[in-house]
C-alpha cells in the first residue's frame, strides 16, 4: 500500500479524533471555570483561612508543568489507591491547571470594577449575593471575555498532552498512525491544519461572545479586525503619510 | 522499600539523576529563549513592515504557530523533517520546536511593546530629522524592548516548565528522567513528586525574582 493510499484508508480514523479532542477541550472547560471562579474569589477574600489555601493551589499549579501534573495524577495517584480513568485525569489535570491561570483573569476583571460601584451598592443595602451577582459580576463580564476566548484556544492546545496518557484524540491517532508511515508528512499537515481551524474557529466564537456582551452593554464591535487602531505613525512602517 | 508513603532513602537516592535531566531542561530553555527572542524580533519587524508577501506570510505564520499544539510542532520537526532532508539530533529538535513556538508569542509581546511607545517618541525623532532607520534602532526598539523583559522573562519561565514535553521525543530532560528512574524501580511516588518539586522551585523563585525586580524598576521610575 503506497501512501496515499494508506493516508486515504486511515483518514477516518485520525478524523474521530476530532470529537475526543473537542470533547477533552470542552470537559476540562467546564471544571476549568468553575474552579477559576473559586480560586479568584478565594483569593480575594479577607479571610487568611480562604485565601491561603485558594493561593497555595494557584502557586502549585502554575508553578510546575502541566505535563508533570498529568503524570503525577497518572502516575503516583493509583500508588495511594486511586485510579483514576484516563479521561477523568486528563479533564482534572487540564481543568485544575487551566483555572488556576483563569483565576488571576476573573481576579483581574473583578479588579477593574470601580470601588465606588461596591461602595454604592453597599451604601443601597443590597446583599452581598445581589452586589455580586446583579452589581459587580455583570459589569465585569465583559471584560473577562476576550481573555476567556484565549484561554478556550491554550485549551486546544493543552488537550493534546491527553495523548500521552493513552486517550486516543487527534494527536494520538495522527502519532499512531504515523508512526506505521514511511512519508508521514500528510499525516502532521493534515492535523496541523484540523488545530489551526479548529482553534480560528474558537477565535471567532470568543469575538461573536465579545459582541453580544458588548451589544447588551449598548457598544458595538466589528467581528473581524481590530478594534484599536495602530499608535504607530504611518511613514515609519514606510508608508507616505 | 514499604509500598505505602513516602521513602525518603528512595527518593534522595534519585536526585542524582533528576539533576541532570534539570541540567538538560534548563539548557534547552536557554537556548530556546534565544532563539525564540531573535526569531521573534525578526518576525515582529517583518510583519509591521508592511513589506507586500512577507508581512503576510510572517502574520499568517504567527497565527499558524499560536493556533497549534507545541506537541504536534514538536512531532513535525522531529518526524517529517528528516523526510525532507532536515536531519536534527533530538535535543536540537526540542530547541528548535521550543524557539519557533515562543517565537510566535515573543513577535506579539514585541508588538506590544513597541506599540506601547509614546506618539512624543515619534514625533520628537521626525522633528529632529532622522532618519527612519534611525529611529527605529536609535530610539523606538531600545525602549521597546527593555520595557517588555519581564514580559519576556515570563515567557522564559513558560517556556521551562512547557520543556517537559521533550520527554516524548526520547530526550532525558527532567521529567524523563523521574519517569526512567521510576520504571526501573517500579516506583513512581517519588521521583514524579521530586520532579514537580524541582520545577517548582526553579519556576517559583524565578517568578518572586522578576516580580521583585519589576517593582523595584516600578518605584525607581
Amino acid at each position: 500500500m503506497d501512501d496515499f493510499a494508506a493516508f486515504q484508508a486511515y483518514l477516518p480514523f485520525i478524523l474521530k479524533g476530532i470529537p475526543v479532542t473537542l470533547l477533552v477541550a470542552f470537559l476540562a472547560m467546564c471544571v476549568a471555570i468553575p474552579v477559576a471562579f473559586i480560586l479568584a474569589l478565594g483569593r480575594m477574600s479577607p479571610s487568611r483561612s480562604l485565601n491561603m489555601p485558594a493561593g497555595f493551589v494557584i502557586e502549585l499549579f502554575r508553578g510546575s508543568s502541566s505535563l508533570v501534573q498529568l503524570f503525577w495524577v497518572f502516575y503516583v495517584l493509583p500508588f495511594f489507591g486511586l485510579e483514576l480513568p484516563p479521561l477523568a485525569a486528563g479533564v482534572f489535570v487540564l481543568g485544575v491547571n487551566s483555572g488556576s491561570y483563569m483565576s488571576e483573569i476573573i481576579r483581574a476583571g473583578l479588579n477593574a470594577v470601580p470601588a465606588g460601584q461596591r461602595e454604592a451598592a453597599l451604601a443601597l443595602g443590597f446583599s452581598p449575593q445581589y452586589r455580586f451577582f446583579r452589581i459587580i459580576l455583570p459589569q465585569a463580564l465583559p471584560l473577562m471575555i476576550p481573555p476567556f476566548s484565549n484561554s478556550m484556544i491554550t485549551m486546544l492546545k493543552f488537550t493534546s498532552l491527553v495523548s500521552l496518557v493513552t486517550i486516543q484524540d487527534l494527536t494520538f491517532r495522527a502519532n499512531m498512525v504515523a508512526s506505521s508511515m514511511g512519508d508521514s508528512s500528510s499525516i502532521y499537515i493534515l492535523v496541523i491544519l484540523v488545530y489551526f481551524g479548529l482553534s480560528l474557529l474558537l477565535a471567532l466564537l470568543g469575538r461573536f461572545l465579545e459582541a453580544i456582551v458588548n451589544k447588551r452593554a449598548g457598544r458595538s464591535i466589528s467581528l473581524f479586525g481590530s478594534a484599536n487602531p495602530s499608535r504607530i505613525p504611518p511613514w515609519a512602517l514606510g508608508r507616505s503619510g | 522499600m514499604n509500598s505505602f508513603g513516602w521513602d525518603w532513602s528512595y527518593a534522595i537516592s534519585t536526585l542524582p539523576d533528576l539533576f541532570s535531566g534539570l541540567k538538560l531542561t534548563i539548557i534547552a530553555t536557554f537556548f530556546g529563549s534565544i532563539l525564540a527572542v531573535l526569531i521573534g524580533l525578526v518576525l515582529c519587524l517583518v510583519r509591521m513592515a508592511q513589506i507586500p508577501v512577507l508581512s503576510g506570510l510572517a502574520s499568517f505564520w504567527i497565527q499558524l504557530i499560536r493556533g497549534t499544539p507545541l506537541l504536534i510542532q514538536l512531532y513535525f520537526i522531529f518526524y517529517v523533517l528528516p523526510g525532507w532532508g532536515l536531519s536534527l539530533a533530538a535535543f536540537a529538535t526540542g530547541v528548535l520546536a521550543l524557539g519557533m513556538y515562543y517565537a510566535a508569542y515573543a513577535a506579539e509581546i514585541f508588538r506590544a511593546g513597541i506599540e506601547e511607545i509614546a506618539p512624543g517618541q515619534w514625533e520628537a525623532s521626525l522633528t529632529l530629522g532622522m532618519p527612519i532607520p534611525r529611529v527605529w534602532t536609535g530610539v523606538i526598539l531600545p525602549q521597546a524592548i527593555v520595557a517588555v523583559i519581564p514580559v519576556l522573562a515570563n515567557m522564559v519561565i513558560a517556556m521551562f516548565k512547557e520543556t517537559a514535553l521533550l520527554s516524548s521525543i526520547t530526550i532525558m530532560e527532567l521529567l524523563a528522567q523521574g519517569k526512567s528512574v521510576g520504571s526501573i524501580h517500579f516506583r513512581y511516588v517519588e521521583p514524579l513528586t521530586m520532579v514537580g518539586v524541582l520545577y517548582f522551585i526553579v519556576s517559583y523563585t524565578a517568578a518572586r525574582m522578576i516580580r521583585r525586580l519589576e517593582g523595584r524598576h516600578a518605584i525607581q521610575n
